[in-house]
């Protein structure tokens, strides 16, 4: 298939940057950062309303099946703008794993809610500050009527709004092990569930969850029981696919705004990006970020297309993007020199976004080291 | 069966029939690359032949127009010989500046009776090309060459000094940049002219490489006489031909960031050195250099991918060959270091057959002018500011 955006994507991506400048800007950040909320109210309606929520739901559940390719477009361009949205709590993360690990029922019942926007949802994996998907510790004991889960999650995001928890847990094996990793939905407000809000460095918030004995009934469990990593693995990678979009939309707009600052910054009478000593960081920048661009779109190609090596273009990708995002933002700021240390200059929010965007579902290392392994070093 | 197909079928058979048993092994050395030319020393007859049967079909060139000697394949039709070749393993049968370089610019620029003096012999591996480009005063700032030739009525008379030029002790002909115009503005009084090698007055004499091994010259030009009718393109306007094959051979050389050292990754020469332990290298801070490397030339062969196809289908800058020379040859240089590392003192050997005559070492030198040769890193990072980012 050839390494390129077809028309349709183009449109995708033309209407999302209108919609996302107009309701999903920096201007709203700074309007909700300081607030209870994370984001307007009106915004996940309207994504709704744009389809969104629908973009990776096959037709026979209410969605439009349009691919990663195209939900792609729409999360670089909400990087870019740094919008935040239940977009990948719920049309990436819960659509593709309730898609993917779903009884007929479940997935009648909750896919076109999930498309109607009627239905939001959390997916609960990590316990420590590192991520570790083999490390699933909850414990989800049997029980006459279903399971008791018992445990703790960390950061999880949009875990305090969201209507719907999704939980790894542990029904058997230890600590390491992939089998025995079952996965189950929980309601939010189900007792014993408290959740706690922790606000973040990019002035959203995510959620740590502790489950105190929490009873779900058996049709909670999402999935076969016991072999519930393999498709936890599988979202994983589509949803890391996505985060490495965020951070492609992150890095091209930090680049694009300080590129526009080097030819407008007069210092000794020029302009400063008529220095070489910037000119080469500048073309080295934009190098990175093009290497960048290829691999988010050859690693959704691959997901659409089931390919076997998808997983490990996943984790380059992830790992590159940390990369490019760990110069990006860092140029950025230097570039900008005084002013990017400003709160009142938007250059600032790029750094703070991008660094909880690598972390989530394993950074650089992480990904090097996942890479690696599968290639057999 | 669509036409591509029959092509395909055809291709393969003919290929089977006529590529010879020994042209379908990697290839070792230096020596079993087939350059061709009048004084061409073939390891084998085989080498020969392929070279020979390839030529006969115009596939040496495949692109090229038949009436020049060329294959006259469509572009799909050439990407089908080359993946049949792959196939097959076949070795290229020739390698030649005419056809990567003189050549195409001969097509885009030259008259019909360069065309039709040229080509042929290219195609058939007869006549070696060398390029003059630099000299000892004008390597990055190109423009800037002295090496002159004066209008002298019927012909040329060229003096001057040519460095870099890549084999000029084994080629025939040289296309070559001479200032034709000494008062015009720099870019606008250069030539490019062609002129046989055994002229009277040309005289290369090889340099020695940090590696040992001579693949440069220095070209002396005193009083040469070359042709009128030899010049490509108009008098004075070279500077424009000369920029078209500067790109063609950025492209080039950053193609080598993929290729350089055979089908095997670098992580499978690593587990091959280091050995591993439970699956992971066992020297953990080299395991950490090589997964970057892999990961940044992933990355960089996606790139080749997507501007290949941004190109085909009419999307894309254009402008994209500065940044894969200037990647490609930064990683292809990276590559190389790491390797080193990864054979540890075994890496030093200069001589001896263990390490086939220090072939390690010695191509870890030659990488070094990856970023030199061509237009430097520098010089690929200033087109980027100015052409791509518009910073001036």
């Amino acid at each position: 298939m050839a390494l390129v955006h077809n028309q349709e994507h183009q449109m995708l991506k033309e209407s999302a940057q209108g919609f996302l400048r107009e309701f999903g800007s920096i201007t709203e950040l700074r309007k909700y950062r300081d607030s209870e909320e994370d984001f307007s109210p009106l915004l996940w309606p309207q994504m709704v309303e744009m389809g969104w929520a629908a973009i990776l739901i096959p037709e026979s559940h209410g969605g439009l099946g349009f691919g990663q390719v195209g939900m792609g477009q729409i999360v670089e361009q909400s990087g870019r703008m740094l919008t935040a949205s239940p977009l990948l709590s719920t049309a990436i993360l819960g659509a593709s794993i309730i898609n993917l690990a779903g009884s007929e029922e479940q997935k009648a019942q909750l896919l076109p809610a999930v498309a109607s926007g009627q239905l939001t949802t959390a997916l609960a994996v990590d316990e420590s500050a590192h991520h570790a998907p083999n490390n699933i510790g909850l414990a989800a004991e049997k029980t006459a009527v279903g399971f008791r889960l018992t445990g703790s999650k960390r950061s999880v995001v949009d875990g305090h709004r969201a209507d719907l928890l999704i939980v790894a847990a542990r029904s058997s094996g230890s600590l390491g092990d992939s089998k025995g990793v079952s996965l189950f939905l929980v309601e939010s407000k189900a007792a014993g569930v408290s959740i706690e809000k922790m606000s973040t460095v990019d002035g959203r918030s995510v959620a740590n969850i502790s489950f105190d004995g929490v009873e779900v009934a058996t049709e909670a469990l999402l999935g076969d029981e016991e072999l519930g990593f393999r498709v936890l693995s599988k979202t994983l990678d589509i949803g890391n696919a996505h985060l490495a979009a965020e951070l492609l939309g992150i890095c091209s707009e930090a680049f694009e705004r300080t590129l526009q600052y080097l030819k407008e910054r007069q210092q000794f009478g020029v302009s400063i990006g008529s220095f070489q000593a910037l000119q080469h960081r500048a073309a080295h920048w934009w190098s990175e970020i093009e290497l960048a661009k290829s691999l988010v779109l050859k690693c959704f190609q691959a997901l659409d297309a089931d390919d076997i090596k998808a997983p490990i273009l996943v984790s380059i990708s992830k790992a590159k993007l940390c990369e490019v995002a760990d110069l990006s933002t860092n140029e950025a700021i230097q570039m900008h020199g005084g002013v990017g240390m400003t709160d009142e200059y938007d250059i600032g929010f790029f750094i703070k976004r991008a660094r909880p965007v690598q972390a989530l579902f394993g950074g650089y290392s992480y990904h090097s080291d996942r890479f690696a392994s599968m290639t057999g070093y | 069966m669509t036409d591509l197909q029959v092509f395909r079928d055809e291709t393969r058979h003919w290929l089977e029939e006529h590529c010879p048993p020994s042209m379908r092994t990697p290839i070792k050395t230096d020596k079993d690359q087939c350059w061709g030319g009048r004084n061409a020393n073939y390891v084998s007859d085989e080498q020969k032949q392929w070279m020979d049967n390839m030529a006969s079909r115009g596939w040496t060139a495949p692109t090229w127009p038949i009436e020049y000697g060329g294959g006259g394949l469509s572009k799909a039709e050439a990407k089908i010989l080359s993946e049949e070749m792959n196939k097959l393993k076949a070795r290229l049968p020739l390698s030649s500046f005419g056809i990567w370089m003189i050549g195409p610019a001969l097509l885009k620029f030259g008259s019909e009776e360069l065309k039709l003096q040229h080509l042929p012999p290219i195609v058939r591996g007869e006549i070696r090309w060398c390029q003059g480009y630099s000299e000892p005063n004008a390597g990055s700032d190109l423009a800037g060459l002295q090496a002159k030739a004066v209008d002298m009525g019927e012909h040329f008379i060229a003096n001057g000094q040519k460095v870099w030029t890549s084999y000029g002790d084994k080629a025939d002909w040289m296309f070559c940049l001479l200032r034709t115009d000494p008062d015009a503005k720099k870019q606008s009084g250069i030539s490019l002219v062609l002129f046989d090698m055994q002229t009277p007055g040309v005289t290369p004499k090889p340099i020695k490489l940090i590696s040992g091994s001579s693949p440069f010259c220095e070209t002396f030009l005193d009083d040469v006489r070359v042709e009128k009718n030899q010049v490509v393109g108009e008098i004075n306007q070279g500077w424009t031909i000369a920029k078209y094959l500067l790109t063609h051979e950025r492209e080039m050389i950053g193609g080598f960031g993929l290729t350089g050292a055979g089908s095997q990754t670098l992580g499978q020469f690593a587990v091959e050195a280091l050995g591993t332990e439970h699956g992971r290298l066992t020297d953990s801070v080299l395991r950490a250099d090589v997964i970057r490397w892999e990961i940044d030339a992933a990355a960089f062969a996606v790139t080749a991918e997507r501007v290949n196809d941004e190109a085909k289908s009419g999307q894309g800058i254009g402008a994209t060959s500065a940044m894969l020379k200037y990647y490609g040859t930064e990683l292809n240089k990276r590559r190389y270091e790491l390797m080193m590392k990864l054979h540890g003192n075994d890496a030093m050997e200069w001589e001896g057959e263990a390490s086939k005559d220090g072939w390690l070492p010695r191509t870890w030198l030659r990488t070094k002018g990856n970023s030199i040769e061509g237009g430097t890193s520098e010089v690929q990072l200033n087109i980027i500011a100015k052409n791509i980012l518009g910073l001036g």
